[in-house]
């Protein structure tokens, strides 16, 4: 139990520290260096791409079982929200999709 | 100014319920798995909310149960959230002024709420500041939540939920969509889903999030001139 909380602490103290870390050193009454103002600029763009990719991590295409029902799925939320640009509506469509897709079909 | 703010909770909330979804189920998956290994609710609610990251919560059960050392648990945090720095860096402009709750907002900052956050919105920054609060504390609601209901509820579920954790999946390729139809200037969303596929590639599934981090960084710091005559 001692090993386990332990564990718990440590973990948390290093996210905790991860999620400071940018706002200690950029922090004050001090400008935001420029810098720092353009990659807040870009990041996001940049970040939700690599998000998508970190998600789609455990595909393959070694069968189609295995990369179908995220790539239809995928194409189903691209689609939808280009469509009605509801974020909510692109969402529940593309995750009833896979599920209906890994339950039933693959 | 009272129905501003129902309006903004109003809108928070309509804006985390695909995070609810996600949040649930993940959450309850975690609750259900910690529990077979004989930590109870308790446990769950410490975790959501001492870590409070998804996928690090689900390898420290390994790590609890394996006998991990510290060092090897601080090590292996380190690497799996590394991702969190550039969550922190994108938001310590927008979150410059957000007064007393700046602490937990960035305690709680999490894949999900970063991505309703890091957003541009059509807001003044008072009203931006609540909003990303609200966001930020009904996330983290919705998780510790989903992780303590799947504790103790565990075993009695039968609703067959295998694929309901793609909407979390489905949450990013809706934001993602979003900032690529609300700009003309692709290169960083570009260089994100590059840079990323490519480390994949070379690096395999386990190890890829921080040399990918490295080389979405050096491209937009080399993109820098460019980019910042479009934007």
């Amino acid at each position: 139990m001692t090993h386990a909380a332990l564990i718990i602490a440590v973990a948390g103290a290093v996210t905790l520290m991860l999620r400071f870390l940018p706002f200690l050193v950029f922090s004050g009454k001090r400008e935001t260096p420029p810098y720092i103002v353009y990659l807040g600029k870009v990041l996001p763009y940049a970040i939700m791409g690599m998000l998508v990719i970190y998600c789609l991590r455990g595909i393959s295409f070694t069968a189609t079982a295995n990369y179908l029902p995220e790539l239809i799925a995928c194409a189903v939320v691209v689609l939808a929200h280009v469509w009605k640009r509801n974020t909510l509506l692109s969402i529940i469509s593309g995750t009833v999709c896979y599920m209906l897709l890994v339950q039933f079909v693959f | 100014m009272k129905a501003e703010n129902k309006s903004i909770r109003k809108k928070a909330f309509t804006a985390t319920l695909p995070i609810m979804a996600g949040y649930l189920v993940l959450g309850m998956g975690f609750g259900i798995i910690l529990r077979s290994k004989g930590y109870g609710a308790i446990w769950a609610f410490a975790m959501s909310t001492v870590i409070y990251a998804g996928s690090m919560q689900y390898l420290a059960i390994d790590l609890i149960c394996g006998g991990a050392g510290l060092l090897t648990t601080a090590l292996t945090t380190l690497m799996v959230n590394a991702r969190h720095l550039f969550y922190g860096i994108s938001m310590v402009d927008k979150y410059k002024n957000a007064g007393k709750a700046k602490p937990y907002m960035i305690y709680a900052l999490s894949d999900e709420t970063y991505s309703l956050v890091c957003v541009d919105m059509d807001m003044e920054e008072g009203e931006r500041n609540k909003f990303c609060l609200l966001v930020t504390a009904l996330d983290q609601f919705y998780w510790v939540l989903g992780s303590v209901l799947g504790s103790l509820l565990g075993a009695v579920i039968e609703f067959n939920t295998e694929g309901m954790d793609f909407a979390l999946t489905a949450l990013f390729v809706t934001v993602f969509v979003e900032q690529w139809l609300s700009t003309k200037d692709h290169a960083a969303a570009l260089v994100g889903l590059a840079a990323t596929v490519l480390c994949l590639v070379i690096f395999g599934s386990g190890s890829f999030l921080i040399p990918s981090m490295v080389a979405i960084t050096l491209a937009l710091t080399l993109m820098r001139k460019r980019e910042e005559a479009v934007l």
